[in-house]
Protein backbone atom coordinates (compact mmCIF):
# COMPACT_ATOMS: atom_id res chain seq x y z
CA UNK A 1 0.00 0.00 0.00
CA UNK A 2 1.12 3.69 -1.02
CA UNK A 3 1.67 5.93 2.07
CA UNK A 4 -1.62 7.53 3.75
CA UNK A 5 0.48 10.56 4.97
CA UNK A 6 -0.38 12.70 1.61
CA UNK A 7 -4.07 11.40 1.95
CA UNK A 8 -4.19 12.22 5.84
CA UNK A 9 -3.17 15.82 5.43
CA UNK A 10 -5.15 16.30 2.27
CA UNK A 11 -8.10 15.14 4.92
CA UNK A 12 -6.45 17.36 7.71
CA UNK A 13 -7.32 20.49 5.31
CA UNK A 14 -10.53 19.93 3.72
CA UNK A 15 -11.91 19.19 8.14
CA UNK A 16 -10.07 22.37 9.60
CA UNK A 17 -11.07 24.66 6.51
CA UNK A 18 -14.81 24.74 7.33
CA UNK A 19 -14.15 24.42 11.15
CA UNK A 20 -12.25 27.74 10.76
CA UNK A 21 -13.21 29.63 8.09
CA UNK A 22 -16.67 31.39 10.07
CA UNK A 23 -14.72 32.13 12.77
CA UNK A 24 -12.23 34.51 10.42
CA UNK A 25 -15.45 35.76 9.08
CA UNK A 26 -17.62 36.91 10.99
CA UNK A 27 -14.95 37.97 14.28
CA UNK A 28 -15.48 42.00 14.97
CA UNK A 29 -18.65 42.24 12.40
CA UNK A 30 -22.23 43.13 13.55
CA UNK A 31 -24.27 40.45 12.83
CA UNK A 32 -27.54 41.05 10.93
CA UNK A 33 -30.39 40.10 13.14
CA UNK A 34 -31.89 37.38 10.81
CA UNK A 35 -28.84 35.82 10.57
CA UNK A 36 -28.37 35.95 14.69
CA UNK A 37 -31.79 34.26 14.92
CA UNK A 38 -30.52 31.35 12.43
CA UNK A 39 -27.47 31.17 14.25
CA UNK A 40 -29.09 30.70 17.57
CA UNK A 41 -31.47 27.96 16.66
CA UNK A 42 -28.13 25.98 14.95
CA UNK A 43 -27.53 24.18 18.85
CA UNK A 44 -31.06 22.42 18.93
CA UNK A 45 -31.62 21.97 15.34
CA UNK A 46 -28.06 20.33 14.92
CA UNK A 47 -27.95 18.44 18.63
CA UNK A 48 -31.74 17.03 17.74
CA UNK A 49 -29.95 15.72 14.26
CA UNK A 50 -27.52 13.72 15.96
CA UNK A 51 -29.39 12.55 18.46
CA UNK A 52 -32.27 11.26 16.00
CA UNK A 53 -32.09 8.59 14.80
CA UNK A 54 -28.57 7.62 15.34
CA UNK A 55 -28.99 6.54 18.80
CA UNK A 56 -31.82 4.23 17.83
CA UNK A 57 -28.33 2.37 16.45
CA UNK A 58 -26.01 3.01 18.91
CA UNK A 59 -25.76 -0.93 19.57
CA UNK A 60 -26.98 -2.36 16.37
CA UNK A 61 -27.77 -6.25 17.53
CA UNK A 62 -30.25 -4.96 20.12
CA UNK A 63 -31.34 -1.49 19.88
CA UNK A 64 -33.24 -1.86 22.79
CA UNK A 65 -30.39 -2.32 24.92
CA UNK A 66 -28.84 1.65 23.86
CA UNK A 67 -32.71 2.67 23.76
CA UNK A 68 -32.60 1.71 27.54
CA UNK A 69 -29.45 3.55 28.24
CA UNK A 70 -31.04 6.54 26.72
CA UNK A 71 -34.39 6.31 28.58
CA UNK A 72 -32.15 6.60 32.04
CA UNK A 73 -30.55 9.44 30.53
CA UNK A 74 -33.79 11.13 30.16
CA UNK A 75 -35.58 10.11 33.49
CA UNK A 76 -32.26 11.09 35.33
CA UNK A 77 -31.84 14.24 33.70
CA UNK A 78 -35.23 15.32 34.11
CA UNK A 79 -35.45 14.23 37.18
CA UNK A 80 -32.31 15.72 38.57
CA UNK A 81 -29.92 16.94 36.11
CA UNK A 82 -26.07 16.87 35.71
CA UNK A 83 -23.91 15.37 32.93
CA UNK A 84 -21.61 12.31 34.47
CA UNK A 85 -24.00 10.36 36.35
CA UNK A 86 -26.58 10.38 32.94
CA UNK A 87 -23.88 9.41 30.71
CA UNK A 88 -22.38 7.03 33.16
CA UNK A 89 -26.03 5.74 33.76
CA UNK A 90 -26.39 5.57 30.77
CA UNK A 91 -23.46 2.78 29.68
CA UNK A 92 -24.14 1.06 32.79
CA UNK A 93 -27.77 0.19 31.88
CA UNK A 94 -26.45 -0.61 28.13
CA UNK A 95 -23.60 -2.47 29.67
CA UNK A 96 -26.67 -4.89 31.83
CA UNK A 97 -29.17 -5.26 29.10
CA UNK A 98 -26.56 -6.49 26.45
CA UNK A 99 -24.95 -8.59 29.52
CA UNK A 100 -28.30 -10.03 30.09
CA UNK A 101 -30.61 -10.13 27.75
CA UNK A 102 -27.77 -10.46 24.60
CA UNK B 1 -8.54 26.71 40.03
CA UNK B 2 -11.06 29.21 38.74
CA UNK B 3 -15.02 28.35 38.55
CA UNK B 4 -14.21 28.47 34.55
CA UNK B 5 -11.52 26.03 34.76
CA UNK B 6 -13.97 23.36 37.00
CA UNK B 7 -16.87 23.42 34.85
CA UNK B 8 -14.96 22.84 31.75
CA UNK B 9 -13.05 19.54 33.53
CA UNK B 10 -16.65 18.61 34.63
CA UNK B 11 -17.96 19.09 30.93
CA UNK B 12 -14.73 17.29 30.18
CA UNK B 13 -15.05 14.06 31.53
CA UNK B 14 -18.13 12.64 29.44
CA UNK B 15 -16.72 13.62 26.65
CA UNK B 16 -13.04 11.79 27.07
CA UNK B 17 -15.50 8.57 28.32
CA UNK B 18 -17.59 8.79 25.08
CA UNK B 19 -14.00 9.31 23.02
CA UNK B 20 -11.87 6.52 24.29
CA UNK B 21 -13.85 3.33 23.56
CA UNK B 22 -15.16 5.03 19.37
CA UNK B 23 -11.11 5.76 19.41
CA UNK B 24 -10.17 2.40 20.45
CA UNK B 25 -12.26 0.89 17.66
CA UNK B 26 -10.79 3.00 15.24
CA UNK B 27 -7.18 2.15 16.07
CA UNK B 28 -8.20 -1.46 16.06
CA UNK B 29 -9.72 -1.16 12.79
CA UNK B 30 -6.99 0.62 11.33
CA UNK B 31 -4.08 -2.33 12.40
CA UNK B 32 -6.27 -4.89 10.89
CA UNK B 33 -6.38 -2.80 7.57
CA UNK B 34 -2.68 -2.38 7.48
CA UNK B 35 -1.97 0.87 8.11
CA UNK B 36 1.04 2.04 9.92
CA UNK B 37 0.85 2.90 13.37
CA UNK B 38 2.28 6.42 12.50
CA UNK B 39 -0.76 6.79 10.06
CA UNK B 40 -3.14 5.56 12.28
CA UNK B 41 -1.79 8.16 14.98
CA UNK B 42 -1.76 10.66 12.53
CA UNK B 43 -5.61 9.91 11.27
CA UNK B 44 -6.49 10.86 14.74
CA UNK B 45 -4.06 13.72 15.32
CA UNK B 46 -4.39 15.70 12.12
CA UNK B 47 -7.91 15.26 11.05
CA UNK B 48 -9.76 14.68 14.41
CA UNK B 49 -13.21 13.84 13.14
CA UNK B 50 -14.64 10.74 14.07
CA UNK B 51 -16.87 9.34 11.52
CA UNK B 52 -14.74 10.68 8.88
CA UNK B 53 -12.12 8.79 9.90
CA UNK B 54 -13.83 5.74 10.08
CA UNK B 55 -15.29 6.20 6.49
CA UNK B 56 -11.41 7.10 5.00
CA UNK B 57 -10.27 3.43 6.52
CA UNK B 58 -13.37 1.94 4.90
CA UNK B 59 -12.70 3.49 1.54
CA UNK B 60 -8.96 3.17 1.68
CA UNK B 61 -9.79 -0.48 2.08
CA UNK B 62 -11.95 -0.85 -1.03
CA UNK B 63 -9.11 1.26 -3.04
CA UNK B 64 -10.73 4.30 -3.89
CA UNK B 65 -8.45 6.94 -4.89
CA UNK B 66 -7.63 10.30 -2.82
CA UNK B 67 -9.32 12.54 -4.91
CA UNK B 68 -12.49 11.03 -3.90
CA UNK B 69 -11.53 10.15 -0.40
CA UNK B 70 -10.58 13.62 0.18
CA UNK B 71 -14.13 15.06 -1.42
CA UNK B 72 -16.11 12.81 0.73
CA UNK B 73 -14.22 13.87 4.04
CA UNK B 74 -15.27 17.23 3.59
CA UNK B 75 -18.73 16.64 2.55
CA UNK B 76 -19.05 14.52 5.74
CA UNK B 77 -17.35 17.30 7.92
CA UNK B 78 -18.78 19.96 6.45
CA UNK B 79 -21.63 20.57 9.32
CA UNK B 80 -18.78 22.12 11.74
CA UNK B 81 -18.94 24.84 9.09
CA UNK B 82 -22.09 25.84 10.75
CA UNK B 83 -21.55 24.97 14.44
CA UNK B 84 -18.28 26.96 14.03
CA UNK B 85 -20.46 29.70 12.30
CA UNK B 86 -22.62 29.62 15.64
CA UNK B 87 -19.75 29.64 18.46
CA UNK B 88 -17.83 32.18 16.80
CA UNK B 89 -21.11 34.81 17.32
CA UNK B 90 -20.16 33.18 21.37
CA UNK B 91 -16.68 33.58 22.39
CA UNK B 92 -14.92 36.05 24.70
CA UNK B 93 -13.18 38.97 22.97
CA UNK B 94 -9.89 37.87 24.84
CA UNK B 95 -10.34 34.34 22.73
CA UNK B 96 -10.41 36.19 19.19
CA UNK B 97 -7.03 35.91 19.00
CA UNK B 98 -7.05 32.02 19.62
CA UNK B 99 -9.07 31.16 16.90
CA UNK B 100 -6.82 29.19 14.45
CA UNK B 101 -6.16 26.39 17.68
CA UNK B 102 -9.94 26.64 18.63
CA UNK B 103 -11.56 25.95 15.61
CA UNK B 104 -9.30 22.74 15.39
CA UNK B 105 -11.08 21.25 17.92
CA UNK B 106 -14.68 21.60 16.71
CA UNK B 107 -16.19 18.10 16.88
CA UNK B 108 -20.21 17.56 17.42
CA UNK B 109 -19.84 17.01 21.21
CA UNK B 110 -17.17 20.32 21.92
CA UNK B 111 -19.72 22.33 19.87
CA UNK B 112 -22.84 20.90 22.10
CA UNK B 113 -21.37 21.82 25.42
CA UNK B 114 -20.21 24.66 24.36
CA UNK B 115 -23.22 25.80 22.67
CA UNK B 116 -25.28 25.94 25.63
CA UNK B 117 -23.05 26.83 28.43
CA UNK B 118 -24.01 30.35 29.61
CA UNK B 119 -22.24 33.51 29.33
CA UNK B 120 -19.82 33.94 26.96
CA UNK B 121 -16.84 31.21 26.34
CA UNK B 122 -13.57 32.19 27.66
CA UNK B 123 -10.21 30.91 26.28
CA UNK B 124 -9.59 28.48 29.41
CA UNK B 125 -12.76 26.89 29.15
CA UNK B 126 -13.06 25.91 25.20
CA UNK B 127 -9.13 24.63 25.55
CA UNK B 128 -9.30 22.66 28.76
CA UNK B 129 -12.93 21.18 26.81
CA UNK B 130 -11.07 20.37 23.70
CA UNK B 131 -7.96 19.29 25.17
CA UNK B 132 -9.88 16.54 27.06
CA UNK B 133 -11.60 15.40 23.91
CA UNK B 134 -8.46 15.42 21.92
CA UNK B 135 -6.26 13.39 24.47
CA UNK B 136 -9.08 11.46 24.70
CA UNK B 137 -9.42 10.40 20.71
CA UNK B 138 -5.38 10.70 20.32
CA UNK B 139 -4.60 7.96 23.37
CA UNK B 140 -7.69 6.27 22.57
CA UNK B 141 -6.79 5.62 19.04
CA UNK B 142 -2.79 4.72 19.76
CA UNK B 143 -4.03 2.18 22.54
CA UNK B 144 -6.79 0.69 20.55
CA UNK B 145 -3.86 -0.40 18.19
CA UNK B 146 -1.24 -0.77 20.17
CA UNK B 147 -3.09 -3.23 22.53
CA UNK B 148 -6.05 -4.09 20.77
CA UNK B 149 -9.41 -5.57 22.33
CA UNK B 150 -7.98 -4.49 25.67
CA UNK B 151 -11.53 -3.70 27.27
CA UNK B 152 -13.98 -6.51 27.41
CA UNK B 153 -16.02 -6.62 23.88
CA UNK B 154 -19.35 -5.92 25.69
CA UNK B 155 -18.00 -2.65 27.39
CA UNK B 156 -17.20 -1.10 24.42
CA UNK B 157 -20.16 -1.61 22.59
CA UNK B 158 -22.34 -0.25 25.77
CA UNK B 159 -20.10 2.71 25.39
CA UNK B 160 -21.14 3.25 21.82
CA UNK B 161 -24.22 5.23 23.65
CA UNK B 162 -22.22 7.38 26.00
CA UNK B 163 -22.07 9.97 23.08
CA UNK B 164 -25.40 10.05 22.28
CA UNK B 165 -26.22 10.12 25.88
CA UNK B 166 -23.75 13.12 26.58
CA UNK B 167 -25.87 14.74 23.69
CA UNK B 168 -29.04 13.79 25.57
CA UNK B 169 -27.92 15.15 28.82
CA UNK B 170 -26.82 18.38 27.42
CA UNK B 171 -29.62 19.13 25.82
CA UNK B 172 -32.09 18.04 28.16
CA UNK B 173 -31.64 21.27 30.87
CA UNK B 174 -32.66 23.69 27.71
CA UNK B 175 -35.64 22.02 26.40
CA UNK B 176 -37.13 21.82 30.11
CA UNK B 177 -36.79 25.63 29.83
CA UNK B 178 -37.75 26.44 26.32
CA UNK B 179 -40.41 25.23 24.36
CA UNK B 180 -38.81 26.72 21.16
CA UNK B 181 -35.94 23.85 21.81
CA UNK B 182 -38.20 21.34 22.10
CA UNK B 183 -39.87 21.74 18.99
CA UNK B 184 -36.53 22.39 16.91
CA UNK B 185 -34.62 19.45 18.51
CA UNK B 186 -37.70 17.22 17.66
CA UNK B 187 -38.05 18.89 14.43
CA UNK B 188 -34.51 18.53 13.40
CA UNK B 189 -34.45 14.67 14.79
CA UNK B 190 -37.83 13.62 12.82
CA UNK B 191 -36.56 15.62 9.41
CA UNK B 192 -32.72 14.03 9.88
CA UNK B 193 -34.38 10.80 9.91
CA UNK B 194 -36.53 11.38 6.69
CA UNK B 195 -33.70 12.52 5.06
CA UNK B 196 -31.94 9.48 5.77
CA UNK B 197 -34.42 7.10 5.05
CA UNK B 198 -34.96 9.12 1.51
CA UNK B 199 -31.63 8.40 1.28
CA UNK B 200 -31.07 10.81 -2.05
CA UNK B 201 -28.04 13.03 -0.79
CA UNK B 202 -24.08 11.92 -0.73
CA UNK B 203 -22.71 11.25 2.89
CA UNK B 204 -22.89 13.62 5.62
CA UNK B 205 -25.26 16.12 3.72
CA UNK B 206 -28.29 14.85 5.00
CA UNK B 207 -27.16 16.49 8.36
CA UNK B 208 -26.19 19.86 6.98
CA UNK B 209 -29.30 19.96 4.93
CA UNK B 210 -31.42 19.20 8.08
CA UNK B 211 -29.54 21.77 10.29
CA UNK B 212 -30.21 24.38 7.40
CA UNK B 213 -33.56 24.23 6.91
CA UNK B 214 -34.59 23.56 10.51
CA UNK B 215 -32.36 26.88 11.71
CA UNK B 216 -33.81 28.66 8.87
CA UNK B 217 -37.35 27.69 9.62
CA UNK B 218 -36.81 28.23 13.39
CA UNK B 219 -35.56 31.53 12.72
CA UNK B 220 -38.60 32.71 10.90
CA UNK B 221 -41.42 31.39 12.86
CA UNK B 222 -39.71 31.96 16.29
CA UNK B 223 -38.22 35.37 15.63
CA UNK B 224 -40.14 37.03 18.26
CA UNK B 225 -38.97 34.85 21.86
CA UNK B 226 -35.44 35.63 19.96
CA UNK B 227 -35.90 38.83 20.03
CA UNK B 228 -36.76 38.76 23.47
CA UNK B 229 -33.78 36.74 24.74
CA UNK B 230 -31.40 40.01 22.65
CA UNK B 231 -33.60 42.46 25.12
CA UNK B 232 -32.90 40.10 28.27
CA UNK B 233 -28.87 39.38 27.50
Amino acid sequence: MNSLIPLIFGMAAVTYGPRLMPFLLMTNKQIPARLDAFLKCIPAAAIGALIIPGAFNATPDMPMAAASGMAFTMIFGLWHGGIIIPVLGSVAVTCLILFFAG
Amino acid sequence: MTRDSQDAVKAGIPIFIGYVPAAIAFGILSKGCGITLLECFLFSAAVFAGASQFIALNMVMTGMGPGGIILTTLLVNFRHFLMSAYLSTRIAETAKKKIFLMAFGVTDEVFSVLSFKKGNLSTKFVFILQWSAYSAWVGGTVAGYVLGGFLPEILIKSMGVALYALLLAILLPEIKQSVKALILTIASGVFNTMLIKLDVLPNGWNIIVCILIIALAGSFFITGEVKEEEVYE
